[in-house]
């Protein structure tokens, strides 16, 4: 046992190292990261970043060769995520393009097709965004309603989307809607690729509990109103658009990691510090006893991620230990900003004029948000239970019933 | 990054499995509890045939001369099958304090008759309902005579050598004592799991040898402790997922209002919290694993996050699983008790989970940064 890279992995790190260096400021601290004024700011650094790693062949590493990736293995896509963490450098806003989007086109594209989006989306000249859910198809996703009719060569698109990342700055985006609902739920589907300026699409940012609405890579409702696709932008046949979304989000959970925000790290500094009386915290046993549980959870997050590297490192395929990352870590932040409010008593709810709500008032604003993204507790809950122990799944009340008689009140 | 056991260290652990259910599985630990006895002398004296009581012990002193990893993989299995055997007094305790601390004259003498199984040995530190601590031992040692008693002393019946933490004119020492000579009274204690044994030792006048150096004994035998919390924390994930995988199969086959019981989320989502638990549980093992092997300055800190971490994941899969089973997880019959039962001595037998929350929080108030891997 042991935690070092083996040669090939530290000469790929020490490249990637060597040319963060050349192109980017290290970060003063773990927690300091970009900031950017505006959205507008940020767009342009984060697409400025992005033509700068794709001219010199760091922005798609797991690409396929013949679209400019370098094929790299998922061992390699981490040591490169580690370095460019530990950099001042803008992320957030090319994930689902590179990681869902980019790999659906490589599968189901046009030639033609591959060769006008693949590059733009790469370089970070077209950003992607991704249209699953709707506001009755969270957890069911498959259960979506927007339709689309044909109508010659193209198609007619009508309904909502909601909770879509970045729509409203994206200039394309892959949507699932329903083509047929007279057969069953999963069979209706159809899969498709969608210019964002395309008249009858109207985004709207959700303003969401953190107050917060568009602001990052902020949330959108997206209505479709009569908007046509032509049946060339179709992705897979008519009726594949589930096979092709699940594809597709296997892609997503490849990506999905840790809730990222105040950790064991930032109690502990806490409740080391003194208060105005000369006391810390962490002499009180309520505190000691809290600490050693987000201890043992955080520990127990960072050596499963590295149980699952040492697999991936040998070339083997991780157990499916990883599956438990998010509920833990999502509720760990919820409790870690509770914990961070309170101490400071009556002062905790209040908001500091200058610098805005704290790491633990954001942890605690945004965790409910984290425990329902990319599958909810209770959803992540049944996913281990029926893929990983193997129980299992529930009765369906809508089996076999054509989707238009599935009931959607009581 | 290397997080993980070597193929040979995995192979080990596969035949420990297999060898574990050939024996008999829980069937061992069942027979001594039912049976009252100090622990199954059969399945101990095949364990020794194997030579796992001489993993660590070097090759000089006819031992296998194998790291701690080797025994982290076999006390994942002693812990699934909940063998009745003295293996951790013996083992972790007794032979790694006589490797880390013996005078050669010892070593030569004890050593190899512990990997021959001619002599098994235990260690005794609890005197009292309540926590030993280095300024409440009564047991004392003057001109090499122990007086005083320890409790809760695990296997004491099966051993005939044992580690005696005192107290002495210089502070805190470790001495050997012969279990066999007239001076020493065992008596059996009642406890409650019965598939261990464990015993009230009273010694009056007893011989002793110094382990180490006299005054440095609470030092050794926390570095001890530490050893001992992480093989004793793969023990319990070992027990934790065997009784996850008696409840998830359990859960298929029962039936209740026409369906499998596993298919309602009830069960399922208790059955995935269990899982969250026990795979915590697990990482936080193989980092106790490596700082154990390593000889690592994080020792304190990684066995206190393995042993606690652990101790939560063996208490909710034992206590759960009965609750899958029903009212038959609450019969005699059931095996549910077992791992019910082990875990509880389990948690306490090296010090309550709260014992070691404290030593990890102590441990992260010494560190300004927190363990980078």
């Amino acid at each position: 046992m042991d935690f070092n890279d083996t040669p090939e992995q530290a000469k790929f790190r020490a490249k990637c190292r060597e040319w963060l260096e050349a192109n980017a400021e290290l970060k003063e601290s773990k927690s300091n990261g970009h900031n950017a004024s505006s959205l507008e700011d940020h767009l342009k650094v984060a697409k400025t970043w992005q033509q700068k790693k794709y001219e010199a062949g760091w922005a798609m590493l797991h690409w396929p060769k013949e679209y400019g990736g370098i094929e790299a293995s998922p061992i390699e896509r981490i040591i490169w995520g580690q370095e460019e963490a530990k950099f001042n450098v803008p992320g957030g806003i090319f994930e689902i393009g590179l990681g869902m989007c980019g790999p659906v086109m490589m599968q189901y594209a046009s030639e033609e097709q591959k060769d006008r989006y693949l590059a733009p989306m790469a370089e970070g000249k077209e950003i992607w965004c991704q249209l699953f859910s709707e506001p009755a198809a969270g957890s069911d996703v498959a259960g979506l309603r927007s339709k689309a009719e044909r109508d010659g060569d193209d198609w007619i698109i009508n309904g909502q989307k909601v909770w879509t990342s970045g729509a409203h700055y994206s200039d394309f985006g892959i949507l699932v809607v329903r083509h047929d609902p007279d057969i069953v739920k999963h069979k209706g589907l159809t899969f498709f690729f969608v210019d964002m300026k395309s008249p009858g699409i109207t985004v709207k940012p959700i303003k969401q509990i953190t107050g917060q609405a568009g602001s990052g890579s902020g949330f959108n409702e997206v209505y479709f109103d009569d908007v046509r696709i032509p049946d060339s932008q179709r992705l897979g046949e008519i009726g594949d658009g589930w096979k092709v979304a699940i594809t597709t989000l296997m892609n997503e959970r490849l990506a999905v990691g840790d809730a990222k925000g105040s950790d064991i790290e930032e109690a502990l500094i806490l409740s080391k510090s003194k208060d105005d009386a000369g006391e810390a915290l962490i002499k009180n046993d309520s505190v000691r006893e809290r600490l050693a549980d987000w201890f043992c959870e955080a520990n127990g997050l960072k050596y499963t991620k590295f149980r699952t590297i040492s697999a991936l490192s040998k070339g083997e395929a991780p157990g499916p230990e990883a599956s438990i990352t998010k509920i833990v870590s999502a509720n760990k932040l919820q409790e870690i900003g509770n914990f961070g409010i309170d101490s400071g008593d009556m002062a905790g709810m209040l908001i500091d004029e200058n610098d805005g709500v704290s790491s633990f008032q954001g942890a605690w604003l945004g965790a409910p948000g984290l425990r329902i993204a990319g599958g909810t507790d209770e959803i992540l809950r049944n996913v281990i239970a029926e893929r990983v122990l193997g129980l299992p799944q529930d009765p369906r009340a809508d089996k076999g019933l054509a989707f238009k008689d599935i009931p959607t009140k009581a | 990054m290397n997080l993980d056991f070597s193929d040979d260290q995995k192979f080990l652990q596969d035949e420990a499995k297999k060898f574990f259910n050939k024996e008999g599985g829980l069937s061992n630990a069942r027979t001594v509890m039912d049976d009252g006895l100090e622990g199954d002398a059969g399945l101990w004296k095949k364990i020794v045939d194997l030579g796992w009581t001489g993993i660590r012990v070097p090759e000089a002193y006819e031992g296998l001369g194998l790291g701690h990893l080797e025994l982290c993989v076999i006390a994942e299995e002693l812990g699934r099958s909940l063998a009745p055997v003295p293996f951790s007094s013996s083992v972790y305790f007794f032979t790694e304090a006589i490797i880390k601390f013996g005078s050669e004259e010892i070593k030569s003498d004890l050593l190899p008759k512990l990997v021959s199984g001619e002599i098994v040995g235990t260690y005794g530190i609890a005197e009292d309902m309540h926590q030993a601590t280095e300024s409440n031992l009564n047991v004392s040692v003057e001109a090499e005579k122990i007086n005083g008693v320890k409790i809760a002393v695990p296997d004491a019946g099966m051993a005939s050598q044992m580690i005696v933490v005192v107290k002495s004119s210089a502070g805190t020492d470790l001495r050997l004592v012969d279990l066999n000579d007239d001076s020493v009274t065992v008596s059996p204690q009642k406890n409650l799991d019965t598939s261990r044994a464990f015993f009230k030792v009273e010694f009056k006048n007893t011989p002793s040898k110094l382990i180490g150096e006299s005054g440095k004994g609470w030092q050794y035998i926390q570095h001890l402790l530490d050893q001992a919390a992480v093989l004793f924390a793969f023990e319990q994930v070992g027990g934790s997922q065997a009784a996850l995988d008696m409840a998830k199969a359990y859960s298929m086959e029962r039936f209740a209002f026409g369906r499998q019981i596993g298919s309602y989320q009830a069960i399922k989502h208790k059955l995935a919290d269990m899982y969250i638990a026990v795979t915590l549980a697990k990482s936080n093992c193989y980092y106790g694993a490596w700082a154990l092997s390593s000889e690592s300055a994080e020792l304190p800190l990684a066995a206190a996050t393995a042993r606690v971490s652990a101790t939560k994941a063996f208490q909710l899969c034992s206590k759960e699983n009965i609750q899958t089973h029903g009212g038959n997880g609450f019969t005699w019959e059931y095996d549910c008790h077992l791992f019910y039962k082990r875990s509880k001595v389990l948690s306490v037998l090296l010090g309550s989970e709260a014992t070691w929350k404290e030593k990890l929080v102590t441990n992260l108030e010494k560190t300004n940064t927190l363990a980078k891997g």
